[in-house]
């Protein structure tokens, strides 16, 4: 038996129309004050948007939080998938189809106990949370939303603002840099947890970090061949320029770079390091409360980062064919690319999470054999054949990349098929168990 | 365990497609997103529980469902069990605690003057059920088991004898029983065909 009043409130918060006044009743007092307010600080803020150095740290913030927002309606999205694919219907108590599901979890992680075991190392324990959310956020700093804009406000010699806040020449170097620090929050936890299994799951995941490494950056080096510039901006710019995206050039590489991305996401089939059935949750068994919850946010903010930076390489960023170019730096046109962006990224997220709830876990031996022994050699070989095609001047030729890529791909299938089957399981001439012996 | 009886079963030899994954894995992304949007199908198997329940659309076999324990009655209304400890000796939770006493009735010998299920320990693994040789200890089909304390989840023989009335009408009480023990209920007697074909 429910408890009428529960139920009453249950059926209160699934209307949607009390989630939209509760929307509206929250935010109009506060958009009433901003507009009442605007005589005040409009030019202020006004300089501020249309000034080179606080505009693109503003937009930051703007993404920051958003993508924060963004991670726990992953979560969200994560288990109606999981619920789909397996024919239920996911979280839909707490409002409308569950919606209110993240402020639920997020209330419960902050209301649960925060227990640090007595045999922990207190500083790495309280460290490795934050050592794997920080890599994961500050990654966005170079990514280029939504190119150029010129608000019109704003004089028309003044150049316009860009929507990138921070414009490296080490590009997407920094990316993998920031990226991988990412792993040292999962072993240092592991190490610090002072726990077996934990400690397993840092290990594995210092392996698979290492492994997986490689293979990417190989895939990497493809593009910069390619593109000739490390900075994401510019390598949108080119695409869109073009109109062709470099995954229709190099799709074995997207590929590399996409199983990387998985593996460097810590996520299935790759997610060894947490792997419930074997390391009771790996490296985060001793967390509990927000310490947990900031494992989660930081692995489904990983995975926004790595969406975000191969949209960015190989599919175009905020380049869609028919639509506003770079030329055309009008807010409206600013607002349609961060829409396409944002599209793509949440398509990217999307295969992130069918991918998760298709596919079992690799086993250890397997995951170190793709990476050594399958994607390491494709890399290098495209690699190679990369710098062949750059060396005559057809480098970003589209046919002539494509050429390779298929290349590669049936060498690797001839490969694969022609090598030995790996020796794994038991083998039959082995001589027979007698497991009574014994007596 | 002979060797003989061991049985080594090799795996499948993989073609290079199915060894290159990709093949694969779009075939079961196929699978899943099948799954994802076959919204007609999902709305016939999900049954949302507190408002429906599977016993309610037929989707529940109540007849082997192992929820919370009941203590039979025989046919004069008495405990049905003759407290030989078989249950508690099987029961691998060690959920069990039985006080047996001389029975006052001619037809056995003891019976439990003290017969207690500690439901939280329970693994519902319905092995009591099968060591009882008189069948007084059955699994029934209810689940919605809460308690406010530990110890209001300690069933005692008084609480299992009532579930037993509250439950007999939707699992009437195995009829005959395995054995026929006095009067316990058993009125035949019902032995399962020895399996030739096992090998111990």
């Amino acid at each position: 038996m429910i408890d009428p009043t529960v139920a009453r409130i249950e059926r209160l918060l699934r209307n949607p129309l009390v989630l939209i006044a509760a929307v509206a009743v929250l935010t109009a007092p506060a958009v009433l004050l901003a507009w009442l307010l605007w005589p005040w600080y409009g030019a202020f803020v006004q300089g501020l948007l249309a000034d080179p150095f606080w505009f693109p740290l503003l937009f930051m913030l703007f993404v920051l939080v958003m993508i924060l927002n963004a991670t726990a309606l992953c979560i969200l999205a994560e288990r109606k998938i999981a619920g789909f694919t397996q024919d239920r219907r996911g979280p839909n108590r707490v409002g409308f189809w569950g919606l209110l599901q993240p402020l639920a979890d997020g209330l419960k992680f902050l209301f649960k106990e925060d227990i640090i075991p007595a045999n922990v190392d207190r500083g790495l324990f309280l460290l490795a949370p934050c050592l794997a959310l920080v890599p994961a956020l500050i990654g966005f700093a170079i990514i280029p939303w939504a190119g150029e804009v010129r608000w019109p406000w704003m004089p028309a010699d003044a150049p316009p603002v860009s929507t990138q806040a921070a414009s490296l020449d080490v590009g997407f170097l920094y990316l993998l840099a920031v990226g991988s620090l990412g792993v040292y929050g999962i072993v240092l936890a592991g190490y610090a947890s002072n726990n077996k299994y934990s400690f397993y799951g840092g290990m594995r995941a210092t392996a698979q970090m290492i492994s997986y490494e490689l293979p990417m950056g190989l895939a990497l080096l493809c593009l910069l061949m390619t593109a000739g510039s490390l900075r994401p901006e510019e390598i949108v710019a080119q695409q869109a320029g073009s109109g062709v995206w470099y995954v229709f050039l190099h799709p074995l590489a997207f590929l590399l770079l996409l199983t990387s991305a998985f593996a460097e996401t810590n996520r299935a089939p790759f997610d060894l390091a947490e792997a419930e059935q074997e390391l009771v949750g790996g490296f985060h068994t001793e967390y509990s409360s927000m310490k947990f919850a900031m494992f989660f946010l930081a692995e489904y903010a990983h995975m926004i980062t790595g969406s975000a930076l191969m949209v960015a390489l190989f599919f175009g960023g905020w380049h869609f064919w028919g639509l506003p170019g770079a030329a055309d730096t009008s807010w409206v046109a600013m607002l349609l690319r961060l829409t396409v962006y944002v599209t793509k990224v949440v398509v990217f997220i999307g295969l992130f999470m069918m991918i998760r709830w298709t596919i079992p876990r690799f086993r250890f031996d397997q995951l170190m054999r793709i990476a050594w022994l399958g994607m390491l050699p494709a890399g290098v070989v495209l690699l190679a054949g990369t710098a062949v095609l750059a060396a005559c001047g057809l480098a970003r030729n589209v046919w002539a990349c494509l050429t390779l890529n298929v290349a590669v791909l049936a060498g690797m299938l001839l490969y694969v098929g022609r090598s030995r089957r790996p020796v794994t399981g038991r083998q039959p001439d082995l001589p027979p168990v007698s497991v009574g012996a014994v007596s | 365990m002979r060797d003989e009886d061991v049985l080594i079963v090799q795996e499948p030899e993989l073609t290079a497609a199915e060894r290159l994954y990709l093949p694969q894995i779009f075939d079961g992304l196929r699978t899943t997103l099948r799954h994802v949007f076959s919204l007609k199908r999902r709305a016939q198997i999900v049954c949302e529980y507190p408002e429906v329940k599977r016993e309610e659309i037929g989707a529940m076999r109540t007849s082997n469902y192992r929820g919370v324990h009941r203590l039979n009655k025989d046919p004069d209304g008495r405990v049905a069990c003759v407290a030989c400890f078989m249950c508690s000796t099987a029961c691998p939770a060690h959920c069990i605690h039985i006080e047996a006493g001389e029975s006052p009735w001619p037809d056995r010998e003891k019976y439990p003057v003290r017969f207690d299920i500690d439901e939280l320990r329970c693994i519902y693994c319905g092995m009591c059920e099968e060591a009882c040789p008189v069948d007084a200890i059955e699994l029934t089909p209810h689940y919605e088991l809460v308690g406010r304390t530990r110890q209001e989840m300690i069933f005692d023989k008084a609480k299992l004898l009532q579930i037993y009335e509250e439950t007999k009408a939707i699992k009437p009480r195995r009829n005959p029983p395995i054995t026929d023990y006095g009067l316990t209920g058993g009125q035949g007697r019902e032995v399962a065909e020895p399996n030739n074909e096992r090998k111990i």
